[in-house]
């Protein structure tokens, strides 16, 4: 408030509202957040269970925590899952998007049933999914009753592989939302520029790769920071496909979390498992907000 | 005219006023997750005796048990409970009692006698230092073997009574096309069938000492390790869709036949019914040896100022452990009365057989849920299920990480 003071004559009013008109925001902002922030991060280091105590027990609950293999497997399985989802929706998305740019017939349609799944929630696409890839229901046993004997595809149920059915299952559900941002960048890329790659004689995977792609790159940046938000909250779709299962193979962060928040009473793992996780979110943003905001203002300064 | 009839208008409220307020004292809200339909209909027998008795049940259902707990529990602390609230039999509201967020039931208990007529078990599950805290309405035996007849006809098996009969039948079975054993392979229900075959092979001393005691010295007798191996056995008696399944699908492989057995609790019992089987003829049911599992629910008794809401608490408690309402309740629900006193002889046979073993004291067996933490349940159940789904795993290996789990949740 000091400072919107010392400004002088007009804009100090036009600062005064709209610093009013900021402060409800503000105030969720810094309570609803940043509040529950602070809150979760000092339960991590009580000894709660049903109901929060406020007590200091130091880090005995993250010891527990490096100590549990499902901890442990859980932080591996959302690296992997984190890495292959990100790269196979961009480049499915592409791929279609740079399909649907060819100038398709009934491309409405296509375009329909690309990003249709992206309208169901990640509990019907586990469920579809499960059923799918049962060995007992789906895809197997349709090849067996085909006449293929021997097909076997039973990842779900396999403890090594179980953590790619659920980058299947989630690759299927998000790249029709990267084909739409991507497309929506293509038909802003100057028709001349292709025109020019023609006469010029470059192929038009050179085309696409090297003059329209960097083009793309706020939209991919877009991509990329909604495809990361779902990566962290993962939680229905692996609920909905194996239950972190079989055994603790596919289990993810957040599930370890709400398990041990809900159905265990331990408010003070489950507190430390999700400073764990904002910690990795703070770690992965932190270059990127350093080099979009701070950097540029010292530059200009 | 009009004035008259204003004033007859007037008079008649003035009447009926108190009246209206005399019928809402007795007001219950009653937060609980029973929202299938057979379980619907259980807790509407509840309604029906409350309302009958002069009060006002509100329904407040949630769907799924951790939903419905974390609601009730944030309105107790932030100092909105409900009238009652539903729990699983156990350790599950003991904290609660301990922060003193709940009204004893101790004088109603008291009166009514409810420590002749409840297990042991059960009495220890629902008091704390000497009181009651909660009200028993059921029992869930948890270890029973559903098996379907004309599957065991078809391979020439006699119905299994014990881990041994399932394991030696297992060979017929397969060679006659039919899954010996329907698992559905999610952790909890792979704990199930864990600690049916602990109880079973290394008996209930053991059970209580490695979850009662937290005592991981007991894992090394040589009768815990039996039951490992037993359990580890099974594997081979399941079907490869069974990674992740629900009970539910996994029950319906037993009512059509393609498996021969499971073991689950008696909520499984709707689905045989639910499917038209005829007990006796289509499908059986076996406590398996050890002793009856008991599981079950109970309602809590949030502290309130209100005379009128303990009056309507004080009613309810009375009626949930009045031995018409619990009949007429578990015949729907698919469990048994928590009264052992009670005649079931008009149930069916499942819970006859589930009756007369609750009333050997020695068969009174208290299911994980009485005795553990959720925390201690839930650590175990995470190495159960790893060992379950990792054949490759030793039975040294998983004593190990047994006892690291049981260490970790204390």
């Amino acid at each position: 408030m000091e400072t919107v003071k010392a400004s002088a004559g007009k804009p100090r009013f036009r600062n005064t509202a709209a610093a009013i008109a900021l402060i409800p925001a503000t105030v969720t902002v810094l309570v609803v957040y940043v509040g529950c922030m602070i809150w979760t991060i000092r339960l991590s280091f009580s000894s709660s269970k049903l109901l929060p105590v406020l007590d200091w027990i130091g880090v005995s609950q993250y010891t527990r925590l490096f100590l549990n293999e499902r901890f442990l497997i859980a932080t591996e399985n959302i690296l992997i899952f984190g890495v292959l989802f990100i790269a196979g929706c961009l480049l499915m998305g592409f791929l279609l998007a740079v399909f649907i740019d060819q100038q398709v017939r009934g491309e409405a349609v296509f375009r329909t049933i690309f990003l249709y799944p992206f309208s169901m929630s990640f509990i019907v696409t586990g469920l579809a999914w499960q059923w799918f890839l049962n060995p007992a229901l789906g895809l197997q046993k349709l090849g067996r009753d085909l006449g293929f004997a021997t097909f076997t595809f039973d990842w779900i149920t396999n403890q090594e592989f179980v953590i790619y059915t659920i980058v299947i299952a989630a690759i299927w559900h998000g790249s029709g939302l990267v084909m739409c941002i991507l497309l929506a960048g293509l038909r802003g890329v100057d028709e001349s520029l292709w025109k020019a790659a023609r006469v010029d004689g470059i192929p038009p995977w050179r085309y696409y790769l090297s003059i329209v792609l960097p083009l793309l790159g706020p939209m991919i940046i877009t991509a990329v920071v909604l495809l990361a938000i779902s990566v962290v909250r993962l939680y229905d779709l692996v609920v909905a496909m194996t239950h972190g299962g079989p055994g603790i193979a596919s289990d993810v962060p957040a599930k370890f979390v709400m398990d041990h928040l809900f159905e265990r009473n331990n408010v003070g793992l489950a507190t430390a498992g999700a400073t764990m996780m904002l910690i990795s979110v703070a770690a992965v943003l932190a270059p990127w907000l350093y080099k979009t905001y701070i950097k540029p203002t010292r530059r200009a300064a | 005219m009009k004035r008259i009839s204003r004033i007859v208008c007037i008079a008649t409220f003035a009447t009926v006023l108190p009246a209206m307020a005399q019928a809402q004292e007795m007001k219950a809200e009653v937060l609980h997750w029973w929202t299938s339909g057979g379980e619907a209909a259980a807790v509407a027998e509840f309604a029906k005796a409350f309302n009958g008795a002069g009060g006002e049940w509100v329904d407040t259902a949630i769907a799924g048990g951790e939903q419905a707990r974390a609601a009730g529990i944030n309105r107790i602390v932030g100092g909105n409970p409900p009238t009652a609230m539903q729990f699983n039999t156990g350790a599950q509201f003991s904290e609660i009692v301990a922060n003193g967020f709940l009204n004893p039931l101790e004088d109603i208990a008291e009166a009514d006698h409810w420590r002749d007529v409840l297990p042991k078990a059960l009495v220890d599950a629902t008091t704390r230092d000497g009181k009651f805290y909660a009200v028993p309405v059921n029992i869930h035996g948890q270890n029973w073997l559903w098996y379907n007849i004309e599957a065991l006809k078809k391979a020439g098996v006699e119905p299994p009574k014990s881990f041994d009969d399932i394991l030696a039948a297992a060979p017929k079975l397969k060679e006659a096309g039919i899954i010996p054993l329907a698992h559905g392979g999610q952790n909890w229900q792979t704990q199930i069938l864990f600690d049916a075959i602990v109880i079973a092979k290394a008996g209930q001393d053991i059970f209580n000492k490695v979850y009662g005691d937290v005592d991981t010295e007991t894992l090394k007798t040589p009768e815990f390790r039996s039951a490992v191996e037993t359990f580890a056995a099974m594997r081979e008696l399941t079907d490869e869709g069974s990674p992740g399944r629900d009970w539910s699908q996994t029950t319906s492989l037993v009512i059509t036949g393609k498996a021969a057995m499971q073991i689950m609790g008696d909520w499984a019992k709707g689905d045989f019914i639910a499917a038209n089987l005829t007990i006796g003829k289509d499908y059986g049911c076996n406590v398996m040896p050890g002793g009856y599992v008991m599981g079950g629910d109970v309602f809590v008794f949030p502290k309130v100022e209100d005379a009128e809401q303990k009056a309507a608490q004080t009613k309810l408690a009375e009626l949930m452990m009045s031995p018409d309402v619990q009949l007429a309740f578990n015949k729907k629900k698919g469990s048994v009365p928590s009264r052992i006193d009670l005649d079931v002889s008009s149930m069916d046979q499942c819970a006859q057989k589930g009756m007369k073993a609750l009333n050997d004291p020695e068969q009174q067996v208290a299911s994980i849920s009485y005795i553990a933490s959720p925390d201690l349940v839930g650590a175990t159940r995470d190495v159960i299920g790893q060992f379950w789904s990792t054949p490759s795993m030793t039975t040294d290996e998983f004593i190990e990480k047994f006892a690291s789990a049981m260490k970790s949740a204390t």
